[in-house]
């Protein structure tokens, strides 16, 4: 039990897990995945739909057994030590799983007193939150909207003071400016100490982690600062808009000095394989400008990144 | 003990807020209680009979009073062709035929006996049977009327003669009512048991609160003692009214002691429960165990004796009544209930009921699991 005064543990250590669905485990959720996570960091997971985060959330709170490979949360083991993992961690399933048919006060009542302490005792903790759901407290937890589940969820999975704090998804069907603040109070809890993994499919709130794993297919294609993910991207990238905007896309796909086109808001964004292709993109657009081509450089974004990344 | 006090908490809050489950436990016994015993009876009564009297004579008069007078029949075609009345079997007029030939009279005077026809409309097998069985029994008692009536003075050896007379032992009236309702008390009882604590629990796990609950410290003997102990409870207010209702409704009065039943009840609704918790685990959703409890539910109803006896069943589904936890059930309510017997006289059905609760809870706690 001593195992956390012994040397400063890192909250979450992944070692080559590897976890296989199906009767010839021939679907593979997650291969050979490694990375950890510090104590107190906000750590994001992000990767497409299926790209095996749920399974690794589910792995890491003891609800499903990993076919190979060690993961260890707060120092303790995930097979062996299950019982004190299931003590110190909070989990916030992708989907909304609280009772529906207990009001909002209830649930958090259960949920603070089956791990033997009450609202009161950590109120402190969840009060940012809970204010916001506080004057509905009366009302049963499935009449609420998606936003203020999201936030009673938040608050049960806190309610125990856990110091490593899982959320699948927590953002997914919410609408922006509860995300806005759903991603503000991740950075208040940050600030209790408190470890956070959170899994997006959303780029833009990788950007409010303090690191991210690009994650897809079962395989990590990165971990690093959102910052540094978006330094690595060292190819020159241009933003290109005209009037024919898929025809100037397909137009652009068979230039071999063009890695990759794809629509990004308004522009179509256009890796070049080298610096010389910027020469040759210009000189293309040039010609185009009876189309009203227009051409700018972007910096690359992490969506960039991770389309890069994707492809390789 | 106190995450224990929590989850039943929880978990009667959460039924008291269905209606739907409190109508059912509350009018579901009622209603079945109420209606059931009066429907289903084994007496075969209203049997349609077609007659085609070809003889027209004071015998053959007598011989069809007697028959309709027996309350069994109905006389629903009177006719002097045996081509129509196949016609009304065919048109399910009628489940019988009886051809009384011409010169029934005559040949029964003179030649001192005569013959009969009767066709069955076999569709309905028991219908068929045993109103063909009615119908041979007034039959031959009619003939031994007539003959005794042609013996004027009692004189030996003139007719072999022999006279059964019977008593029902322990239901002396042969009343259906007190056969059937313990019987039905036993059903509902197993309804309550099974399927609702599977659907409850698969409940959980539809909505997904299974899983907030599996990464708690909560313990798997915790969580699955929450869910058993308030239905354990349902199950024994359910036959409190199904008791009082056999009371009040039926003037059916245990001649055993009600403890008997309440002790042997209680095991029972443990050995119900585990299958329900065991279904739970098999299933993923509330379809799933519904269909299934359905499927058990009706092997348990049909060869659980409360419609047709075991003891006339062939050899091998007497083997699967003994698997039946609804068998033991109901017969030993009928033993308690008409017979008076005691604890003592059931222990061999506890025994075995005990068994079946060790087994289906043992079974269910190994194969719940909290993680996959």
């Amino acid at each position: 039990m001593d195992k956390t005064k012994e040397k400063v543990v890192a909250g979450v250590v992944v070692e080559n897990i590897i976890k296989t669905y199906g009767k010839k485990k021939d679907m593979t959720a997650l291969n050979d995945i490694s990375f950890d996570v510090q104590k107190g960091e906000l750590f994001g997971l992000i990767g497409p739909d299926g790209a095996g985060k749920t399974s690794l959330f589910r792995i890491l709170t003891t609800l499903l057994l990993a076919d190979s490979g060690k993961a260890t949360v707060d120092g303790f083991d995930v097979v062996k030590d299950y019982k004190a993992i299931r003590k110190r961690v909070g989990y916030m399933p992708g989907r909304f799983s609280l009772y529906p048919d207990l009001s909002v006060e209830e649930n958090l009542n259960f949920f603070a007193t089956i791990f033997n302490t009450s609202i009161e005792e950590n109120y402190d903790l969840v009060k940012d939150i809970y204010v916001q759901i506080e004057p509905f407290k009366k009302r049963k937890a499935g009449k609420l909207s998606g936003g203020m589940k999201q936030k009673l969820a938040l608050s049960c999975a806190l309610i125990h003071r856990p110091s490593v704090l899982f959320l699948d998804e927590p953002t997914t069907g919410v609408d922006a400016v509860s995300r806005k603040e759903f991603w503000e109070m991740l950075k208040g809890l940050k600030q209790q100490g408190i470890t956070i993994l959170v899994s997006t499919p959303y780029m833009d709130e990788a950007r409010l982690c303090d690191r991210i794993a690009l994650i897809q297919n079962g395989k990590i294609l990165s971990i690093n600062s959102p910052q540094g993910i978006v330094n690595d991207f060292s190819k020159p990238l241009w933003a290109v808009k005209s009037d024919r905007m898929l025809h100037l896309q397909n137009e652009l796909q068979e230039k071999d000095f063009v890695e990759n086109v794809y629509p990004f808001g308004e522009f179509h964004h256009v890796v070049m394989k080298n610096e010389s292709g910027s020469e040759q993109l210009r000189n293309f657009i040039t010609a185009h400008s009876s189309e009203n081509a227009v051409l700018q450089q972007v910096k690359p974004d992490i969506e960039d990144c991770f389309i890069d990344l994707m492809k390789n | 003990m106190r995450t224990l006090k929590f989850l039943l908490r929880k978990e009667f809050r959460q039924i008291f807020r269905d209606p739907s489950i409190l109508r059912l436990i509350l009018i579901m016994p009622v209603i079945q209680l109420l209606i059931l015993p009066w429907a289903a009876d084994y007496e075969i009564k209203n049997i349609k009979l077609a007659v085609v009297d070809l003889d027209h004579s004071e015998y053959s008069r007598q011989l069809i009073n007697k028959i309709t007078s027996s309350g069994y029949f109905i006389l629903t075609d009177y006719s002097s062709s045996y081509e129509q009345s196949l016609g009304k079997i065919e048109h399910d007029k009628a489940d019988l035929v009886l051809q009384i030939p011409g010169h029934f009279e005559k040949e029964l005077v003179k030649e001192d006996e005569a013959k009969l026809f009767i066709a069955v409309n076999a569709i309905n097998g028991v219908k068929a049977n045993l109103g063909a069985a009615y119908l041979r029994t007034i039959i031959q008692d009619y003939n031994s009327e007539i003959r005794t009536e042609w013996i004027q003075f009692p004189r030996f050896s003139a007719e072999t003669h022999i006279e059964v007379t019977y008593s029902n032992w322990f239901n002396p009236l042969m009343n259906y009512k007190y056969f059937m309702v313990p019987g039905i008390l036993v059903i509902l009882l197993t309804m309550v048991g099974t399927n609702l604590t599977a659907i409850n629990i698969v409940k959980e796990k539809e909505i997904g609160t299974i899983e907030q609950i599996n990464v708690t410290p909560i313990k798997k003997y915790h969580f699955i003692l929450g869910k058993l102990i308030p239905f354990w409870l349902f199950g024994l207010f359910v036959l409190t009214i199904g008791l009082s209702i056999a009371r009040l409704v039926y003037g059916i009065i245990p001649s055993g002691s009600f403890i008997t039943i309440y002790v042997f009840a209680a095991l029972y609704l443990l050995a119900v429960l585990g299958l329900g918790l065991l279904i739970s685990t098999y299933s993923a959703n509330q379809q799933q165990a519904m269909l299934l409890s359905f499927f058990l539910m009706m092997i348990f109803i049909l060869l659980g004796g409360l419609y047709t006896s075991i003891d006339s069943m062939p050899e091998w589904a007497k083997w699967i009544t003994r698997f039946n936890p609804v068998s033991y059930f109901i017969e030993v309510m009928r033993m308690v209930v008409l017979k008076g017997s005691t604890l003592s006289d059931i222990k061999y059905q506890l025994l075995v009921m005990g068994g079946f609760a060790v087994f289906f809870n043992g079974w269910a706690i190994i194969s719940y699991r909290k993680r996959g």
